[in-house]
């Protein structure tokens, strides 16, 4: 776990509770009341989505709400920003996946 | 519903929510994050006393005062849209409309980015998001990053990932450009850190500063600046050190960099692979305006204040009755300014709402007279300007607005 449980001004963390959540159909620990941005990272994992496009990867950029790069499909609701979003017991949360460029293809086929 | 509904909880927000309740109006605060205090919570920096600004007991501290004056502070709720009916605002959110006769908008500041090529990859980050990681939410951001822009949150935030055991390898430029700009320039970039120099980490820098103000010995020190950097708290700031390009396949592997002439150009085939796992973009800040914009509140461009900021008056008021505005949404300050916007905001809504005790005049201008001190004793400035962008503000104000407006001419503040 990538966690900074003791800090030499803001202090320990020690009282807090875990929850299970899952990502992408793995199962991981995330501590109570954080988002799923905090929680992946925590995990390890940086990854929250591919451009709908290219399929290039992205993870979060501003960690606060405005850039919109971390949104992810929680329960089944799609575009749910990460970094604001926070972890419930059970959440299934999924990446953003590549989609189909209609436009392109119908213009490719002629 | 409620008298005023604030949308910020941040300092500008709360301070503004607990003025306006301490003189008897009821106030919602909407706010998306999960928890109150804006990017107060992150803020952790020593003052030249020795004693820590810690945003996070700051925050605490708000949200407490706030919630004993019964003030109702709703999280995870954004605002979209904002607009008048009559005498009503109607406040649209994901949770539905609210509607209030006073809006205050706190909703302060957003970073420019500097996209360099590769800044997509999982592992490249604002440098505000490095810093909310790991002061809010204490999860590492990685084992070794590269920060690219030096200013004055770099620097601070630099700080922060140290104190929590974070590895910053080495802070470098962006590579100069039409967007970069000046960030991309050695003199201008040294030109204002030397303006931050009494908090640099290092003493070579504050002694450093002194003599640098001569644009002479500047360009010197650039030219003769050390390509492996001086130490920033055990860290090197680099110059002249340009990041070309951040390379990795699934997510951040490195920084691929090319050395820089004084004037920023880069220096073909002096090309190097800088490894790190996570990169920081610290671009700088602008003010987060849209809600006022989409409200139709005017605007000007005032540089100094870091872009576009709705027009305003000393008291926080717009020229749309009723929306009010304070904190880093009228130009680019340290969290105790926005706290003191706040304060001010509040009293004016309760000055209009009628609720006028003996003392409100007096509180008005005392809340008025705070944020100018607590502006000339400020340690961290953003802009040093930010005098001059303040009083462009407050000239406009008075030929443009304050004329149409008998209420503020009788109650001015001198
Ligand atoms: C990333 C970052 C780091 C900073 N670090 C420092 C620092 O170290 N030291 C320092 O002095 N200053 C720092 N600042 C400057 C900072 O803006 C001020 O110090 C201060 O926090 C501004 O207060 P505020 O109340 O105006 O806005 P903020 O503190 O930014 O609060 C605004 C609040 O409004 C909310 N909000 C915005 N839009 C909406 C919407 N549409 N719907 C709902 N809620 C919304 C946000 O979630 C946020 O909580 C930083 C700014 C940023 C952006
Ligand atoms: S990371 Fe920018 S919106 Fe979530």
């Amino acid at each position: 776990m990538n966690r900074i449980l003791d800090h030499p001004i803001l202090g320990k963390i020690t009282d807090r509770k875990t929850i299970p959540f899952q990502y992408d159909g793995t199962t991981y620990e995330a501590y109570k009341h954080e988002t799923i941005a905090a929680a992946l990272l925590a995990n390890g994992v940086r990854k929250l989505r591919v451009h709908e496009e290219s399929g290039t990867p992205r993870g979060i950029y501003c960690n606060i709400g405005h850039c919109m790069e971390c949104r992810v499909t929680v329960n089944g609701q799609a575009n749910v920003r990460a970094c604001l979003t926070v972890v419930e017991n059970d959440m299934v949360v999924e990446s953003g996946k590549q989609l189909p460029n209609i436009v392109k293809r119908m213009v490719e086929q002629g | 519903m409620s008298d005023v509904i604030v949308i910020g909880a941040g300092p500008a927000g709360l301070a503004g929510a607990i003025a306006s309740a301490s003189n008897g109006l009821s106030v919602t605060v909407l706010d998306e994050f999960i928890k109150p205090g804006g990017r107060l919570l992150g803020q952790l920096h020593q003052e030249p006393s020795g004693e820590w600004w810690n945003g996070m007991k700051e925050s605490e501290r708000l949200f407490l005062e706030a919630n004993n004056l019964s003030v109702d502070i709703r999280c995870g709720v954004s605002v979209y849209n904002l607009e008048k009916d009559e005498n009503l605002w109607n406040v649209h959110t994901n949770i539905g409309t609210l509607t209030a006769r006073y809006v205050l908008v706190a909703t302060g500041a957003a970073e420019y980015p500097v996209p360099v090529p590769g800044w997509t990859l999982p592992g490249v980050m604002s440098i505000g998001a490095a810093q909310v990681m790991t002061n809010v939410h204490r999860v590492q951001v990685g084992k070794k990053g590269i920060i690219i822009g030096a200013n004055i949150l770099s620097f601070a935030i630099l700080n922060e990932l140290q104190l929590a055991g974070i590895n910053v390898d080495r802070i470098i430029l962006p590579e100069k450009n039409s967007i970069s700009g000046k960030a991309g320039e050695p003199e201008e970039v040294l030109k204002t850190l030397l303006h931050a120099a009494h908090l640099a980490p290092s003493p070579l820098m504050r002694f450093g500063s002194h003599f640098m103000k001569n644009n002479w010995l500047r360009k010197m020190a650039i030219h003769f600046y050390p390509k492996s950097g001086m130490k920033v708290n055990g860290t090197p700031l680099q110059l002249r050190i340009a990041a070309v390009e951040i390379v990795g396949k699934e997510q951040v592997e490195g920084v691929k960099v090319a050395n820089t002439d004084a004037a920023g150009q880069v220096i073909p085939g002096t090309e190097v692979l800088y490894e790190a796992d996570f990169v920081c973009i610290a671009g700088g800040l602008y003010p987060l305006a849209e809600l006022a914009a989409v409200a139709g509140c005017p605007f000007e461009y005032i540089p100094e204040l870091g872009g576009h900021v709705p027009c305003h008056s000393e008291t926080m008021e717009t020229p749309l009755g009723g929306l009010f505005v304070a904190g880093n949404i009228t130009g680019i300050e340290s969290g105790k300014i926005s706290m003191a916007q706040g304060t001010i905001a509040g009293i004016a809504i309760a000055n209009h709402a009628g609720k006028v005790s003996s003392t409100i005049d007096q509180q008005l201008q005392q809340a008025v007279q705070q944020v100018r001190s607590v502006r000339e004793q400020a340690t961290i400035q953003f802009n040093p300007e930010i005098d001059k962008g303040r009083s462009k503000m407050k000239e406009i104000w008075e030929t443009k607005f304050a004329p149409l407006d008998k209420e503020y001419s009788h109650k001015k503040i001198v």
